[in-house]
């Protein structure tokens, strides 16, 4: 059976026997067994064994969309800290408008934030791009760190999840893979709401019926917030929470 | 065929069985700022144990492009014992962190990881013997918890043999025993797989024969340890799952 | 081992956020984060605790021992504070010779003890000249996400307020292996406890998380107790590069007259039950 299930392995845990599985991600094959090399969820999918993550230090990928810091200028760039092993670098080359050898801290100073996109892994380090659409230099709003791990259930199947928290807020939402989030509203309360709501989700990460439950509590968050309106409402969880 | 064994402990002061166990708690995360961490009680002997890396190795000399680093820290803190313990490392902390180190390297890989070390601090907050042991079954839940890449678990068990006779978990009171031929104190660390020792130690007096038997009696509770470790992994969605 | 970096665009925010009176985490700008505390954590300490606030969790314990007196106090025991701001705390402290931080942390609280009056040295004397008690109190984070200095100095209070001296076996001057029922000699009203405070900007709050505390412009630290049903100050310490003007000063004084009220008799209950 291909389901995926949510089974829990430590390491040096038996995942399954057989030739046929081939060993994927944080595996490793002793004989017939196919074993655990990490702490994490087993996924079997076509006979591939993988074991994703759930907690640790976030491993970049090539493609992954990360948000960081400049901590550092160099000759031809930018080392970005973006809570990694190590620090992620943005070459010259790889933003969007050309940039003068001299102009390097006027275009992006230390302390500036970006979204970039993982383009290159090496082992000393990952090299980054700003070219594309969507990424760039953040300004305004705040960051908040998350446990990379439960990112995809920010973003929920197809950004289902992030598009139901900005339709609520209304605030600009943008979820990095190396877990951190950068939010942007226009006012404080809405920005506070937009943060407790992924709390939320990261809280509750584990839960089936995550995005009911979300829904349910963004509902109790607005209640609190109409001061004059006391809503018939069957539902008094919402009530409860702070 | 059963040797008549003239021991002069041949009840445990605590009333438990000589391959008992003292009661165990484990609880995980409760360093929330490492990447991973974990508490290991056995009886009244507690260890903490926090994992921070993989990290950038510093000064960059001492890297290895080859693998990522372990670095093992194991202290005291200075009541958790009766007579004082001036705070910073003495020369029985800097070994008892090295003999660590090398029992947890023998179970992770860092190989994905060159020029980076992973640090294990060790602190044992209350202490009734044992410590180290219960320091590496910390560290080994706190390294899984951490994400790293490891072949197996470790487990960890102090086997003592108080005059003649072999008991498991042993506490202050017994390794104090001086009657007879007093206490030999046997650390020891067993890989969850392969059953290999990892860890190795004897302070005190032993004939080869015995000294079988006591690694024998080590691994036995040694699975019962890992069994511990492997449920509050396991668990680590639990607490969220109650509400 | 390495700094924590905050973006500028939060430390913008953060600063905006103080503007109107409201912090990151949602708290008012003097509310203490959530406090818990653990009693006898070590029970080979004479006291032991582990506090926290937030996320920032200290263990602390008091040992005593015996010592011959400074020559400036022949009659009066000995008291030493120790901390350790430990690397498995937080990214940024580093194994090896205590930090600056320790340093400062653990003479801020030994001032505030010692010099408050809580610990009756001169009922620590055993033989004038001779032989007297020594206090240690040393102090463990285990987990730094912001304001150590008062959550180390609640648990350092508490520690002390709760020790119980050794059996003292007077032929053979010797400590046994047990602890009597008497307390530490305390002046339990002379006892004073910490608040420290952070200007980030022009604002002024209490109790820091980890990036508050990362971007402060400084602190004060006051040491505030009681005495005659009023409020007295008995230490301070301003930290950090960052000035203060007149005008915060009397802000933090005005802030601190208020929130003793509210903090005082909970600080006491920790300590005392």
């Amino acid at each position: 059976m291909d389901k995926e299930e949510r089974q829990i392995v430590i390491p040096g845990e038996t995942i399954v026997k057989g030739k046929e599985f081939l060993p994927g991600d944080n595996v490793y094959r002793e004989g017939e067994e196919v074993i655990a090399k990490r702490f994490g969820v087993v996924e079997i999918s076509e006979k591939h064994v993988r074991i994703i993550p759930i907690s640790g230090v976030y491993y970049p990928r090539r493609g992954n969309t990360i948000i960081g810091t400049v901590v550092d200028i160099t000759f031809n760039g930018w080392l970005i800290d973006f809570g990694g092993v190590q620090n992620a670098f943005l070459p010259v080359a790889e933003v969007p408008r050309y940039v003068n050898k001299n102009e390097l801290r006027e275009y992006l100073d230390f302390g500036e934030s970006v979204i970039v996109k993982v383009w290159d892994v090496k082992s000393r380090g990952i090299d980054v791009s700003m070219k594309m659409r969507g990424y760039g230099k953040l300004s305004g709003g705040m960051i908040i760190s998350v446990n990379p791990n439960k990112v995809p259930r920010i973003i929920g199947k197809e950004g289902s999840m992030v598009k139901l928290i900005k339709n609520a807020t209304r605030c600009e939402i943008t979820v990095g893979q190396n877990g951190k989030v950068w939010i942007s509203g226009g006012s404080i309360e809405e920005e506070m709401v937009t943060k407790k709501i992924i709390e939320f989700i990261v809280e509750n990460a584990t839960i089936n019926g995550l995005t009911e439950k979300v829904d349910k509590y963004i509902k109790s968050l607005k209640l609190n917030n109409d001061v004059e309106i006391i809503a018939e409402d069957t539902d008094k969880e919402g009530e409860q929470d702070g | 065929m059963v040797k008549k064994i003239e021991s002069l402990y041949t009840k445990r002061n605590d009333g438990r069985a000589f391959d008992e166990i003292r009661p165990i708690k484990v609880e995980l995360g409760v360093i929330p700022s490492a990447e991973g961490s974990a508490m290991f009680q056995t009886g009244d002997t507690r260890a903490i144990a926090a994992v921070r890396g993989p990290r950038t190795f510093h000064p960059q000399h001492m890297q290895n492009p080859e693998t990522g680093i372990l670095r093992v820290n194991y202290g005291m803190m200075p009541f958790s014992v009766w007579e004082r313990i001036r705070p910073g490392p003495s020369r029985r902390s800097e070994e008892i962190s090295k003999v660590s180190e090398w029992a947890l390297s023998s179970v992770i890989d860092l190989s994905g990881f060159p020029n980076t070390v992973v640090d294990v601090f060790v602190q044992i907050p209350q202490a009734d013997a044992g410590t180290r042991v219960a320091g590496l079954n910390a560290a080994a839940i706190a390294l899984a918890h951490a994400g790293i890449p490891m072949k197996e678990m470790l487990s960890a068990i102090a086997v003592g043999k108080i005059d003649k006779t072999l008991v498991v978990d042993i506490n202050k009171e017994e390794e104090d025993f001086k009657e007879g031929e007093g206490s030999t104190d046997i650390p020891m660390a067993i890989t969850s797989r392969k059953k290999d020792i990892a860890l190795l130690q004897l302070d005190g007096k032993i004939s080869p024969d015995k000294l079988k038997e006591a690694i024998k009696m080590g691994k036995k509770a040694c699975e019962k340890i890992l069994e511990l470790q492997v449920k509050v992994l396991k668990e680590i969605n639990n607490k969220v799952e109650n509400e | 081992m390495s700094e924590l970096i905050i973006p500028k665009l939060q430390r913008e925010r953060i600063i905006e956020y103080l503007e109107k009176g409201k912090r990151i985490d949602g708290r008012e700008k003097s509310d203490y984060r959530n406090i818990e505390v653990e009693k006898n954590v070590s029970k080979n300490a004479e006291s032991s605790v582990r506090v926290k606030i937030g996320k920032t969790e200290v263990l602390a314990g008091v040992k005593l021992g015996i010592t011959e007196p400074y020559p400036d106090s022949l009659d009066e025991g000995t008291f030493m504070t120790t901390a350790e701001l430990h690397p498995m705390a937080s990214d940024q402290y580093d194994i090896g010779r205590p930090g600056i931080e320790s340093i400062e942390l653990a003479r801020i609280i030994d001032r505030g003890i010692r010099e408050s009056g809580f610990i009756d040295f001169k009922k620590l004397c055993i033989e004038k000249g001779k032989k007297v008690w020594q206090v240690f109190l040393d102090i463990f984070a285990i987990n730094d996400d912001g304001n150590l200095l008062d959550v180390a100095g609640l648990a350092a209070l508490i520690a002390v307020g709760n020790a119980k001296m050794p059996v003292y076996n007077k032929e053979e001057e010797k400590i046994e292996h047990k602890l009597s029922d008497n307390s530490l000699p305390l002046n339990k009203e002379a006892m004073s406890f910490n608040m420290t405070f952070h200007k980030i900007n022009n604002s002024i709050i209490l109790d820091v998380n980890k990036e508050e505390e990362a971007i402060s412009n400084c602190r004060l630290s006051i040491a505030v107790g009681e005495f005659e049903k009023k409020l007295r100050i008995t230490a301070m310490q301003k930290g950090k590069e960052g000035i203060l003007t007149s005008e915060n000063i009397e802000n933090i004084l005005n802030i601190v007259g208020d929130k003793w009220k509210e903090m005082f008799p909970k600080v006491k209950k920790y300590v005392f039950g």
